[in-house]
């Protein structure tokens, strides 16, 4: 008796839709657990039959080879661990300098494409439809090989005030140190800092219950966050020295140097990508109403007013989206820095370390992990940013 | 459902047991080449020439595996890594070996899964630097900027002279060696480290007007015993690549080369008699045909022959002998017997 009516629950149980999704929506979840389960199992037994060490202990070795650029202090005598955050630090520097970069080349270049004037609209669609068509690699060679290759020797180098000096090492800057007890020079900066974005988040309060701005906003917040921390410094009698660079038998050495890596891989990438930007910039222009741009104009606004005011906030709805996969696309293509050598983390970890260790499972895991984690927390900001200028609707 | 749920089952369960594929000499055998991984260009050790054939100590050592292996020293497929993607290549079974000037070193054979199978070359790392530096000795280069190739033991040997001498340096590190020659030519760095070998191998690569504006210096900072590696777990490839490679300088010892090989079958000599596979242990062990030995020699020299024809006197590098000179002619070349 009960087992029958065990059977006709499970037939009731099968024939309703709800019940079936879950049965083969879990079965399905499953199916993939197991085969991931199956997949790492199968590696780990491969890597133990060919005597592969696996695991993370290789981390704390001390590393034993040198990198021209670190963000952080690094010597040979540091760890793989180490070696790590170098790369990704220096990842993060070509990153960000080249999203900035890009974005403000792409609107220049998007904004002049659809410029009244013939020749600048014609220059910025023969820039984009070069540097978008060409192979980011060669564009990397072209710059380090073609352009930053070619400088002077060290001894011969081209010298702007016995203070820049630029040859095929890299450009060498004077370095700002401070001495004395700078913590109060700091302190008034970000005590500043944090008065303004407070007077801004009130002006931007009055102005949408009053309507009107409040006045020279603008110039006060420049000036006091100049001379407030200035003055306050100079009280507590902190000095600012510049370190020189120097001829040395070999290099110039002190100051602060830009390794040709660096810039002609910041160079291709930011060139690249903002002949990209420039596309999205454009199309989003172009998607605002032209009314929106007469009236604006009817209203007797002048022609960077109406830009600025009526057609870039609305075009930015339409440009956020795309530029999001613009900068991803950046940060990834950071790692062709391998090509010449500059040491970002695909360079310096997934390669050299990996190389020197041979954890290739567990470097190569670590690696990808990184670029998903930063895609990640750029998209994450981007969509946030999105949804705050996206159009509110009642 | 449950069927395809036990049908994906049992393919997973058949890819862990398939995980223990056949002997490589089986699958070299079977596929009829041997895949060799080379250096991507370095002349001397392994360059390929305008009509794409392959040249090079490392290379005939390769060479010198296939004809004992399949009985024709033709019979490669050479496959060019990076100094970073060798070891990668080598694990996961892309090659069958790597012969491509590596340093044997206690991380390589105990933790990567591999296996040396001997010396090929003994070598040390130098350093060149262009004449007009006016530079003496090593101890002199304080702040200079060195091009070296990443993921090599020289990249570490460098860290550690530069740290114990308590100079300074910039590493300015390429991919491949020719990009490190590309790198010192155009004066991205004063110095340029690798083994002795490769610095003289790669001075004939730069657009210098004479080599002679190049000098290597006179301090060797490390030891760099260089040889092929195969891949841990497969005794008898291991054992053939040792021996072709011990063939070679037993060739060479015994006075035996390509072209009194032949002459010598007649030979009353009883260690030439077991070289030759007409007596002796012959191929049996390594499941050889007995004449493996001989076919080396016959299709590709004994090993001073080898060395002479790319690296030695007869080719454009003008290395000497050294300790790469047979134990009894003054060098460390030592290769276990024929018995």
């Amino acid at each position: 008796m009960l087992k029958v009516s065990f059977k006709t629950l499970l037939a009731k149980c099968w024939r309703d839709p709800v019940w079936r999704g879950v049965l083969f929506q879990n079965g399905l979840i499953l199916v993939i657990v197991l085969i991931g389960y199956q997949i790492i199992q199968n590696t780990l037994h491969n890597l133990e039959t060919r005597g592969i060490s696996t695991g993370f202990d290789f981390l704390s070795q001390s590393a034993g080879f040198g990198i021209i650029q670190t963000l952080i202090e690094y010597d040979e005598s540091f760890s793989f661990g180490r070696t790590f955050v170098v790369g990704f630090l220096n990842t993060l520097l070509v990153s960000s300098f080249g999203v900035v970069l890009a974005t403000f080349l792409g609107f220049l270049v998007g904004i002049a494409s659809l410029s009244s004037n013939w020749l600048l609209a014609r220059l910025a669609g023969a820039y984009v439809e070069c540097f978008r068509n060409i192979p980011l690699l060669l564009q990397i060679f072209f710059w380090y090989f073609a352009v930053l290759g070619v400088l002077p020797s060290p001894r011969e180098s081209l010298v702007w005030g016995d203070s820049l000096f630029l040859n095929v090492r890299g450009i060498y800057l004077p370095k700002p140190e401070l001495s004395g007890d700078t913590s109060i020079f700091f302190g008034a900066f970000v005590f500043v800092l944090l008065v303004l974005v407070a007077l801004i988040w009130v002006g931007r309060r009055y102005k949408r219950q009053s309507g009107r701005t409040l006045p020279a906003m603008k110039t006060l917040s420049v000036v006091s966050l100049i001379t407030i921390p200035l003055i306050a410094g100079w009280l507590s009698g902190v000095q600012l020295n510049w370190d020189l660079p120097v001829q040395g038998r070999f290099n110039l050495s002190g100051g602060l140097t830009l390794i040709p890596e660096l810039v002609a891989l910041l160079l291709a990438l930011s060139i690249y990508t903002a002949a990209f930007i420039a596309e999205v910039v454009r199309a989003g222009i172009q998607s605002v109403s032209s009314g929106q741009r007469e009236a604006a104009a009817a209203l007797g606004l002048r022609q960077g007013r109406i830009l600025k005011l009526v057609v870039i906030p609305q075009a930015m709805r339409v440009i956020i989206p795309p530029m999001t996969n613009q900068y991803l696309n950046l940060i990834k293509n950071s790692s062709l820095a391998t090509a010449i050598g500059y040491p970002d983390l695909v360079n310096v970890f997934a390669g050299t370390t990996l190389n020197q260790t041979g954890q290739a499972v567990e470097v190569i895991a670590m690696t990808m992990a990184v670029y998903l984690l930063i895609s990640l927390t750029v998209s994450l900001f981007m969509n946030l940013y999105n949804r705050y200028t996206a159009m509110v609707e009642r | 459902m449950t069927t395809v749920v036990t049908c994906l089952l049992g393919v997973l369960a058949g890819s862990v047991t398939s995980a223990n594929a056949a002997s490589t000499l089986e699958t070299v055998k079977e596929k009829g080449f041997v895949t060799c991984g080379v250096n991507t260009g370095l002349p001397g050790f392994s360059s390929p020439d305008e009509k794409g054939h392959w040249t090079g100590m490392d290379v005939d050592v390769c060479r010198a595996v296939a004809a004992a292996a399949l009985g024709d020293a033709k019979k490669v497929k050479f496959i060019p890594l990076t100094a970073k993607e060798r070891f990668t290549a080598l694990q996961s079974g892309e090659i069958d070996l790597l012969s491509r000037n590596t340093t044997w070193t206690l991380t390589r054979d105990a933790t990567l899964g591999l296996n040396f199978a001997g010396v090929a070359y003994y070598d040390g790392q130098g350093f060149m630097v262009k004449k007009s530096l006016d530079v003496r000795s090593a101890t002199e280069l304080s702040g200079a900027a060195v091009c070296i190739q990443s993921g090599t033991t020289t990249e570490l040997n460098l860290a550690d002279y530069f740290r114990l001498n308590g100079m300074k340096y910039d590493p300015v590190v390429f991919d491949t060696s020719d990009g490190v020659a590309k790198g010192f030519d155009a004066g991205r760095c004063d110095v340029m480290t690798s083994d002795q070998s490769q610095l003289y191998a790669l001075r004939l690569r730069l657009r210098l007007s004479k080599p002679s504006e190049a000098i290597v210096l006179p301090e060797i900072i490390s030891k760099e015993p260089l040889g092929p590696l195969v891949r841990q777990g497969d005794d008898q490839w291991f054992n053939i690549v040792k021996w072709s490679l011990s063939a070679m300088i037993n060739a060479e010892e015994l006075g035996l080369a390509r072209a009194n090989i032949d002459n010598n079958k007649m030979s009353k000599d009883p260690a030439i008699q077991r070289f030759l596979g007409l007596d002796g242990p012959k191929g049996k062990g390594m499941e050889l045909s007995d004449d493996w030995a001989w076919q080396i020699v016959k299709q590709v020299g004994n090993y001073g022959e080898v060395f002479d024809r790319n690296v030695g006197m007869g080719s454009p590098l003008k290395i000497e002998r050294g300790i790469n000179n047979l134990w009894n002619k003054g060098g460390i070349m030592y290769a276990p017997p024929f018995r």
